[in-house]
């Protein structure tokens, strides 16, 4: 979106350094410390707003493909690959954080639970979808099969959640994992998270689209 | 003519072609025995129950061999500007799409009737006739998805590579569902035991059908 100026883009990073400073500073010195996972438990207030994060750029890359296929704008293709990008850097901090949790609490890395398992099915349609991108270079026919691709992989998820959550019966501990036994003073930090994290995923996403923008033109440039 | 005839005479032209030259089916069987027999070999060596392994083993070589052949499926239209011919037939887009779809259900069910059998020897299986259902609600789910991954991959870069890498994410869930049927049928679970996967295969089914359906067009527009 190139309406986005230089002094909206400045004053949304400020915001952002500024919450995820004070995030930093309540996970680490206000949140109470967890009575049986003890601190390593602290690792949740990064785990959770990543996950989100990712699952949200992901989903706000599937509605613009929707759109670039409805409108034909490039800006609408911009903001589908700009998502799915950061979208795709956020799941795998969640990935990544959620496995340190998973080895702590279970005592295993990995196990093919349906939250876990989605996410990464998600992630690899995701990362073939950017490298579906990257394959192909005639404009226009590029944007309209990435779009088709990130459709289709959208529907797939909740048919991959179902499926996977028939497959392995639920993991309580993951299910009821936070929710449950979180105290008040608890799901403040966790909420004032996911502000800061989501904070930060626009201005990124708002730098990013500059970038995508300045690419087009010149690739414009080069064909005139 | 009637939209089944336009679809019929597309697939006919795809079923001529491969009547003429012989080169996908043959390369798909072939491709399927070796999934199986490598399986095969590598599995007894550690596991000790071969038949639980059986259905992982089939549907992992139905997916193989059919991705060969789904590769060829749009690939073999560029050749001439078969595609353009295609494309400027007075058809509608969409029964593009079907007519493909067709024909490469056809082709991997053809694969199948060498395939399911041989798994069946080699690891010493009882048939079941609720197999047949399920063995082509699952080929139909992975044909659906498989044939418009195919078209999107005509004009890629690398295009052997990229459709391996865009179908599989995406066909996981039919995939999963057909494994745990076959699976369930094997050891002679109740019915009311796999239904739900029934259900989901179906599910999977019908969505993808209607999703693919719609979007071809995007996919196929010039």
């Amino acid at each position: 979106m190139e309406r986005w100026t230089r002094t909206h883009q400045n004053l949304l990073w400020a915001v952002s350094a500024v919450t995820i400073g004070i995030a930093l500073f309540l996970v680490f010195l206000v949140a109470p410390r967890e009575a049986t996972m003890g601190d390593i438990q602290r690792v949740f207030y990064f785990h959770v707003p990543a996950a989100w994060v990712g699952y949200l750029a992901l989903f706000v890359s599937f509605v613009a493909s929707l759109l670039y296929l409805r409108r034909r704008e490039s800006r609408w293709d911009r903001l589908a690959f700009s998502s799915a990008e950061i979208g795709l850097v956020f799941i795998t901090q969640g990935i990544i954080t959620g496995s340190f949790w998973a080895k702590a609490t279970w005592g295993v890395w990995w196990t093919w639970e349906p939250r876990l398992t989605t996410s990464a099915v998600l992630w690899t349609i995701y990362a073939s979808y950017l490298t579906l991108r990257r394959a192909m270079e005639e404009q226009g026919r590029r944007e309209r099969v990435a779009a088709v691709y990130s459709i289709l992989g959208f529907v797939a998820v909740p048919i991959n959640f179902m499926a996977i959550r028939w497959w392995r019966t639920v993991h309580p501990l993951v299910f009821e994992g936070g929710g449950s036994n979180l105290t008040p003073a608890m799901l403040r930090v966790l909420i004032f998270c996911i502000v800061a994290f989501t904070l930060f995923y626009l201005a990124v996403l708002s730098l990013r689209l500059g970038i995508a923008w300045a690419e087009e033109q010149v690739e414009q440039l080069r064909y005139e | 003519m009637s939209m089944t005839r336009q679809v019929w005479t597309l697939v006919l032209k795809d079923l001529s072609l491969e009547k003429r030259s012989r080169e996908m089916l043959s390369s798909m069987f072939i491709f399927a025995l070796l999934v199986v027999l490598v399986f095969s070999f590598s599995f007894d060596l550690r596991v000790e129950v071969m038949s639980g392994v059986a259905p992982g083993v089939l549907w992992v070589a139905i997916a193989f061999a059919g991705m060969l052949g789904l590769a060829r499926s749009f690939v073999l239209e560029r050749d001439q500007g078969c595609l353009d011919g295609l494309l400027l037939c007075p058809v509608d887009r969409s029964l593009l799409y079907l007519g493909k779809l067709v024909s490469n259900l056809l082709f991997i069910s053809l694969t199948e009737l060498v395939v399911v059998p041989l798994c069946f020897a080699l690891f010493n299986l009882t048939f079941h006739w609720l197999l047949l259902p399920i063995v082509l609600l699952g080929t139909i789910g992975f044909s659906a998805v498989g044939t418009i991954v195919s078209a999107m991959t005509v004009h890629a870069r690398a295009r052997e590579v990229m459709l391996p890498i865009l179908l599989f994410p995406l066909v996981l869930p039919a995939l999963i569902a057909a494994v745990k049927l076959t699976g369930g049928v094997l050891d002679g679970q109740p019915w009311r035991e796999i239904q739900n996967w029934m259900q989901l295969l179906v599910g999977f089914d019908v969505i993808f059908l209607v999703v693919s359906y719609l979007a071809f067009e995007y996919v196929i527009e010039e």
